[in-house]
């Protein structure tokens, strides 16, 4: 079959395209997550552990937000970021940073979501001992996401899953530009449209290898805590 | 004239999910010894030690406690994923570095575990956890320090070990408050006995006076059903 020769074959002499399309996606991805990350943990434990008027519907909206259509999230940021949108002076709109806008904005509420349903069942058994102690809620939350640190591998990996993977988002706001800001989701879509398979091919395997190589590093970062600390 | 009483709890009403758990309860608690609060199960005893703590707010009455610094060990150790020190340090973080490490090697010694320290708290016995937990108190250096059942679920051994402790801080000026199911431990410990019922204190004495003798019938109720063997044989 001459498309998986030619799709070896890109993969095997290392593709420039190939190499700077994943490349992209994966630093686009990682830093979404990162920022995801840093906002949801401490925003999901907040949320478990303080007590304010409001707290159940602003969870449920949390919640819901984890099922935020991309799409969606791409357009209400394109016109945020648009040149006469309020940041539209940034000139962000199409360049890897307005992609990063995009995918924190859905990972932060699914980090916050899961951070906030493994910190509240955490609270279960160590709550009274912490408000015993005369911790306020910040130290308590604090604490908290200390005790489910290897529980949280799950949130960054779902947040990861739903970053590397969305296509709508990154490409309403960054526009799938040659060399700049196609990723390899936005590259998979219109190589296939276009009719270069093989490299929409290699491109596919790259990410599913990345994939399953991040979910078998959390997987044994988990082990090694399960093993450690029961 | 005596000295004012460390805890006074006046007319404490208190409900939690529709259900009176707490029904113009008083007691007043000397400062210094070991108190037991006995009594059966939903007569109230863990909710009173939480309302002196503050962990629960009545619906009325009214708390005095006069300690100034208060420790709480519950039934099951509430132990974070972190070492044996780490959890010690817990409560000691107002502290500077240096006497909080010194605190937590002190307090860890004491209850026999100063060789684990680095060790993971959540992979020690039920025993151990819970002599962790009298660690993390005892590093606070409370002057009250209230226990809700802690050896219900420990082995005679390990109670032992944990009754020790407790007969230590209490002789070091500590005063305890103890909710336990084990009257034998409370023969043991306490000075002071108060039986709870249906959220009331109904009767309070000595406990030998109290296990052998009870005045009212809520009481001779608890102990005709709970009382095993011979208490006293092992008291006296």
């Amino acid at each position: 079959m001459p498309i998986l020769h030619e799709t070896l074959s890109r993969l095997w002499t290392l593709d420039r395209d190939v190499l700077a399309i994943a490349w992209l996606s994966l630093r686009v991805s990682l830093t979404a997550v990162s920022i995801g990350l840093l906002l949801g943990i401490p925003l999901g434990a907040l949320f478990a552990v303080a007590r304010f008027p409001g707290r159940g519907a602003l969870t449920g909206l949390l919640n819901a937000f984890m099922g935020l259509p991309p799409v969606i999230v791409g357009l209400v940021l394109y016109l945020v970021l648009s040149r006469s949108g309020p940041l539209g002076s940034l000139g962000l709109l199409f360049t890897p940073s307005a992609m990063i806008a995009a995918q924190a904005t859905l990972a932060t509420p699914l980090v916050a979501a899961l951070t906030r349903q493994v910190v509240a069942d955490a609270q279960v058994h160590l709550g009274e001992q912490l408000r015993s102690l005369g911790l306020s809620a910040p130290r308590q939350a604090g604490i908290l996401i200390y005790d489910v640190r290897f529980s949280l591998v799950t949130a960054a990996l779902a947040a990861f899953g739903r970053a590397i993977s969305e296509i709508g988002a990154v490409l309403v706001v960054g526009g799938n530009i040659d060399g700049h800001t196609r990723t390899m989701t936005t590259a998979i879509s219109l190589e296939t449209q276009k009719g270069d398979l093989s490299l929409a091919l290699a491109l596919g395997l790259v990410l599913m290898s990345l994939v399953v190589v991040v979910n078998a590093a959390a997987a044994l970062l988990r082990g090694h805590a399960a093993r450690a600390y029961g | 004239m005596s000295a004012a009483p460390l805890i006074r709890l006046d007319d404490i009403g208190l409900s939690l999910d529709g259900r009176r758990i707490l029904d113009r309860l008083r007691l007043e608690i000397a400062a210094g010894g070991v108190t037991a609060l006995i009594g059966p199960n939903g007569a109230g005893k863990s909710v009173t030690l939480r309302v002196i703590d503050g962990l629960l707010r009545p619906d009325s009455g009214v708390v005095r406690v006069a300690s100034r610094r208060r420790a709480f060990v519950f039934q099951r150790p509430a132990l974070i994923r972190a070492s044996a020190a780490a959890n010690v340090a817990l409560a000691l973080k107002a502290l500077p570095r240096r006497e909080r490490a010194a605190r937590v090697a002190e307090a860890l010694a004491r209850v026999g575990l100063a060789h684990r320290s680095r060790d993971a708290a959540t992979r020690f016995s039920g025993g151990e956890q819970q002599r962790l937990a009298l660690a993390r108190a005892w590093a606070m250096r409370p002057d009250l320090l209230l226990l809700d059942e802690p050896t219900a679920s420990l082995d005679p051994a390990a109670t032992e070990i944990v009754e020790e402790l407790l007969g230590a801080m209490a002789r070091a000026g500590t005063t305890v408050v103890l909710v336990s199911h084990n009257l034998g431990q409370v023969a043991r410990l306490a000075g002071t006995v108060l039986v709870l019922a249906a959220g009331r204190v109904v009767e309070q004495g000595p406990p030998r006076r109290i296990l052998s003798s009870p005045r009212t019938p809520e009481a001779r109720a608890y102990l005709a059903g709970e009382l095993p063997w011979t208490v006293f044989a092992e008291a006296s």
